[in-house]
């Protein structure tokens, strides 16, 4: 009966932590003169990191923050492209890290971040925790990490490309109205100089027939 | 003893589905609305959670849930199209695959109408969003294929294995835009060089064949 009761709890414990958020990752935009805080309650001695890119806007910056239950700033950054911070929750209570982005009059951003709190749950319930894996299991433990290495790769790189390429189609865009603009220039500056030579010669023409008789 | 713990376990399992996420969250305004982007490859799910608060001014704390007040949700795909328009509850969830890779955007708003309710101006969100692999429950594919540990850790390894290839399948669509986008550049500024010499040339010389003829008829030639 008491074994029956343990394992019930093991799958409960299981069901429960499958449905428990161990890692946030969005992006969102933040408007000029905006700021946007996040918030996370952690349990003491839990591992967190916290990994931000600005994708696209303005000159690519923006500034973090974030502070501890009591307010106390654990990190701070003034426009900063990209940065990862890794802490250790020394308090229980309501983490909280904020994007600003007061320092630009009409820039919007985009910004990414990454806030991993503790570990992945387990796959699989084990109900002997003690038993070591077995050399296949952790064969597959290892793959496992390398993979999910594999994927904050691509992440990053995915978002450094879409930094380049919004960085390209704004030039391109800037290539086509200036060359319009400049070829519009030219046209009304040179015949404003014909228009306004020939303004010139007009008036004196009279002034030197006047003048002759 | 016996009969407390089917009541514990009872009230444990209610309270893990009810309650599907406590992770991050984030405050709102009442009219204000909150955009999430989300940049993935085709034939990707995406499954989104979310739980809201309300700000009660009496007891100077968040109210557990908020009957009533739903979210509106709005999902776009990369053409700016929606793919989903609904309103949901205080709590939901919603869930959609992607047909086009790019850039999706998940836009929520509160679709608070009667004021009284947001005195206080504070809405909190709790929100967690998963996208393609991350969306698999695997105690529940091991239960429902009866599947040992390690049959299952391959199961896992094969799902993350899939969603990399699907990402570089995206990264090289991403890749070719990019470089139609640097060609078109290249051939702009190309071309627009060399129609504004051109167009300086012959702007000079229509200005030097005027104002000789100019100077003619005046007679000052």
């Amino acid at each position: 009966m008491y074994g029956s009761f343990r394992v019930l709890f093991q799958v409960l414990w299981a069901h429960l932590l499958c449905g428990w958020v161990l890692g946030s990752e969005l992006t969102f935009e933040l408007p000029d003169n905006a700021k946007q805080c996040f918030y996370e309650d952690i349990i003491i001695g839990t591992k967190c990191t916290l990994e931000f890119q600005v994708v696209t806007g303005g000159h690519y910056d923006v500034d973090c923050r974030l502070e501890d239950p009591d307010g106390t700033t654990l990190y701070k950054e003034m426009k900063k492209q990209y940065d990862s911070f890794t802490f250790t929750a020394s308090k229980n209570g309501t983490y909280k890290f904020c994007f600003s982005n007061e320092f630009s009059t009409f820039t919007h951003k985009t910004v990414y971040f990454d806030f991993q709190v503790g570990d992945d749950p387990p796959l699989f319930p084990n109900e002997n925790r003690v038993t070591a894996l077995t050399q296949m299991e952790s064969a597959c433990v290892s793959i496992h990490e390398a993979l999910k290495s594999v994927i904050d790769y691509q992440t990053h790189f995915r978002l450094r490309e879409a930094q380049g390429r919004s960085r390209a189609e704004d030039l391109n865009t800037r290539v086509a109205f200036w060359s319009i603009g400049e070829a519009i220039i030219l046209l009304v500056v040179s015949i404003s100089q014909v228009v306004l030579l020939r303004s010139f010669f007009s008036d004196k023409k009279t002034t030197t027939t006047r003048v002759g008789s | 003893m016996m009969l407390s713990v089917p009541a514990a376990a009872g009230v444990l399992l209610l309270l893990a589905w009810i309650y599907p996420s406590d992770g991050l969250y984030f405050h709102i305004g009442e009219t204000e609305k909150k955009c999430f982007i989300e940049e993935i490859p085709d034939e990707t799910m995406v499954i989104g959670k979310y739980r809201t608060q309300l700000w009660d001014k009496q007891t100077s704390s968040f109210l557990p849930s908020t009957p009533g007040l739903g979210m509106h949700v709005e999902i776009k795909d990369p053409d700016t199209k929606i793919i989903l328009s609904r309103q949901y509850g205080s709590d939901g969830r919603f869930t959609f695959t992607s047909h086009t890779p790019g850039e999706h955007q998940i836009c929520l708003h509160s679709n608070s109408t009667k004021m009284a309710l947001f005195a206080g101006g504070k809405l909190r969100v709790h929100l967690d969003i998963q996208v393609g692999e991350h969306t698999n429950n695997y105690p529940e594919i091991a239960a429902k294929d009866k599947l040992t540990e390690l049959q299952l850790r391959v199961r896992q390894l094969l799902d993350q294995v899939e969603q990399i290839q699907k990402e570089q399948n995206y990264q090289r669509y991403r890749e070719e835009r990019f470089r139609m986008t640097s060609e078109s550049t290249n051939q702009r500024v190309l071309w627009w060089s060399i129609a504004q010499t051109l167009i300086l040339i012959v702007t000079g010389i229509w200005q030097m064949k005027h104002l000789k003829s100019f100077f003619e008829a005046k007679k000052l030639v």
